[in-house]
């Protein structure tokens, strides 16, 4: 298989001190890539550069196979690389509805949008029941599923997504994590950040382990689940383990 | 005491008739700071500018009125892009107060521009029959302006709504002033929409500069400073933001300021006064106005 995304050496700066360091790594299409890491790792900066939200000092940023390093945003979501930002951001000023029309912004085709919302509606109905509701006023996990349905709408090739386990019930990141499944099973690339490392390196094919901005590990899912240091940085050992360890 | 009923009715379609163009202008203040956060002190000239266009287009250029007025609207809408352009947009990553100062700059800008173009001997704006007339109700006598303001606020108020809430251009407007990083992520060109909402905002200044060039016809190049401050109380006064508010808080303070001076003539001196105690006050009984709602604000 052939990358979809491909970053090279990319360093780039955030409020005052330099986050990434110089990063590196692939994104094979169709599979789910994660990146893992403890908080200020510049998990969420690399995905603020690759949607030119933030600015990248040097390095590059290949999307099949071409340049979009400092690329206007709206340009990069009309190529089909969106994100699902960190704390879901949805419009709460807006009903569930134009929260899913907004996500079609860049689009015209009437029909197709028509059709995709309902598609949406058919993955999470919940938002079918409260399409009059100002998404304000949606619960977390609701507003979770706002926001992937509300990226799905863009009609992406590569969904980037910040966080989507964040602040959500155990029952409620189930429900997320078994989307993300389904949606690569229809052929989507996911580019997964999480801190919820365990539960993404579950899905994932492959994963980075993101330290001070700096790619420090990587391997497939199941390498990095069984990898020591990664057990003890970010799953946390079970008390078997320590126990067995003495 | 025995209530004049006739002078009564005529103070208020007075003060409504204010009202309403206090609420124009007032919208456009409520809408740019909604979008970029920013007091536009360049709206108050904007004004200024529409009434010299139609002054010019009337007596200079012999157009007739009716023609002037969408060709005044037209030309202060592509002023204020301009000035959205060239004054806000190279600003846009910059820190909220260099806007605040670059706003206070074209405001300086367009008095002394008008003062070096127009000269700053005073003028009279023309007067336009159908609106500047009489009408006599019995005793009561009113001027066609008192029915024609609030009807055309009214149906540019509609058109507004329909506009803010039912098209794709209104509903990014709406999306842009909650979370401007994440209507770039849904693909929303957010310097269209910045520059749609200066256009929409100066095009009701024009139509209200009009207005209230026939019913005070006196001006000269700072002739609107006074009401751009007022306006941009009444949109405090509503909860600035909010266009709703912005309407409320115009018509309120339009009437405010009229019945007070009726009730009370000895303070006729200090009208204008008013609408700055009404500030103080809202500012210490409410901060948010009357429609505003409490936000933390963005880091």
């Amino acid at each position: 298989m052939s990358s979809i995304l491909r970053i090279e050496d990319l360093k780039a700066n955030y409020g005052g001190i330099e986050a990434l360091k110089g990063i590196s790594f692939d994104v094979e299409e169709g599979a789910i890539i994660t990146l893992i890491g403890a908080n200020g790792a510049g998990k969420s900066t690399t995905l603020r550069a690759i949607s030119s939200l933030v600015a990248a000092s040097s390095g590059a940023i290949e999307y099949r196979g071409e340049d979009i390093t400092g690329m206007d945003t709206r340009l990069i979501v009309e190529r089909g690389l969106v994100m699902v930002p960190e704390g879901r951001r949805v419009f709460p000023n807006l009903t569930t509805l134009e929260n899913l029309k907004i996500g079609a912004y860049l689009r015209k085709d009437e029909k197709g949008i028509e059709e995709d919302i309902e598609a949406v509606y058919a993955l999470f109905p919940r938002l079918k029941e409260r399409h009059w509701q100002m998404a304000g006023t949606l619960s977390g996990g609701e507003q979770q599923m706002l926001a992937v349905g509300r990226a799905m709408m863009s009609k992406p090739k590569l969904l980037m997504m910040d966080e989507p386990s964040l602040g959500l019930a155990p029952l409620v990141v189930k429900d997320i994590f078994d989307t993300i499944l389904k949606l690569n099973a229809e052929g989507m690339t996911i580019l997964l950040v999480e801190q919820n490392a365990n539960a993404a390196l579950r899905i994932a094919h492959y994963g980075y382990v993101l330290e001070t901005g700096l790619c420090t590990l990587e391997g497939t899912g199941a390498e990095l689940l069984g990898n020591s240091r990664v057990r003890e940085a970010y799953l946390g050992r079970t008390k078997a383990e320590r126990q067995s360890e003495r | 005491m025995l209530v004049n009923w006739p002078m009564l009715i005529q103070q208020v379609v007075n003060g409504l008739t204010v009202g309403c163009l206090y609420a124009l202008i007032a919208i456009g203040y409520t809408m740019v700071y909604g979008i970029l956060r920013l007091i536009n002190f360049a709206h108050g000239d904007i004004f200024m500018m529409a009434m010299y266009f139609a002054f010019f287009g009337i007596t200079v250029f012999l157009i007739p009125w009716w023609a002037v007025m969408p060709l005044v609207v037209v030309v202060t809408t592509a002023l204020g892009v301009l000035i959205e352009q060239a004054a806000y947009k190279p600003l846009r990553e910059a820190p909220r107060i260099s806007l605040l100062i670059s706003a206070i700059g074209v405001s300086y800008l367009l008095e002394n521009l008008a003062t070096v173009l127009f000269t700053g001997i005073p003028r009279s704006f023309p007067s336009v029959p159908h609106f500047t007339e009489m009408v006599i109700v019995g005793q009561v006598r009113i001027q066609w302006l008192g029915f024609w303001v609030p009807l055309i606020v009214l149906a540019l108020v509609v058109g507004l709504m329909f506009i803010v809430h039912r098209t794709k251009t209104g509903m990014g407007m709406r999306a842009v002033s909650k979370d401007m990083e994440t209507a770039k992520l849904m693909g929303v060109h957010i310097n269209r929409i910045i520059a749609t909402t200066f256009g929409i905002g100066s095009a009701l200044a024009a139509v209200g500069a009009m207005l209230w060039g026939m019913k005070y016809p006196q001006m000269q190049p700072y002739v609107g400073v006074m009401p751009g401050l007022k306006c941009f109380i009444a949109a405090v006064i509503g909860g600035i933001g909010n266009i709703t508010g912005a309407i409320i808080g115009g018509i309120l303070l339009g009437l405010l300021e009229i019945l007070i001076v009726y009730f009370f003539p000895g303070l006729s001196g200090y009208k204008d006064a008013f609408a700055f105690i009404a500030l103080i006050l809202i500012l210490l009984l409410k901060p948010t106005g009357l429609m505003g709602e409490v936000v933390t604000d963005k880091v």
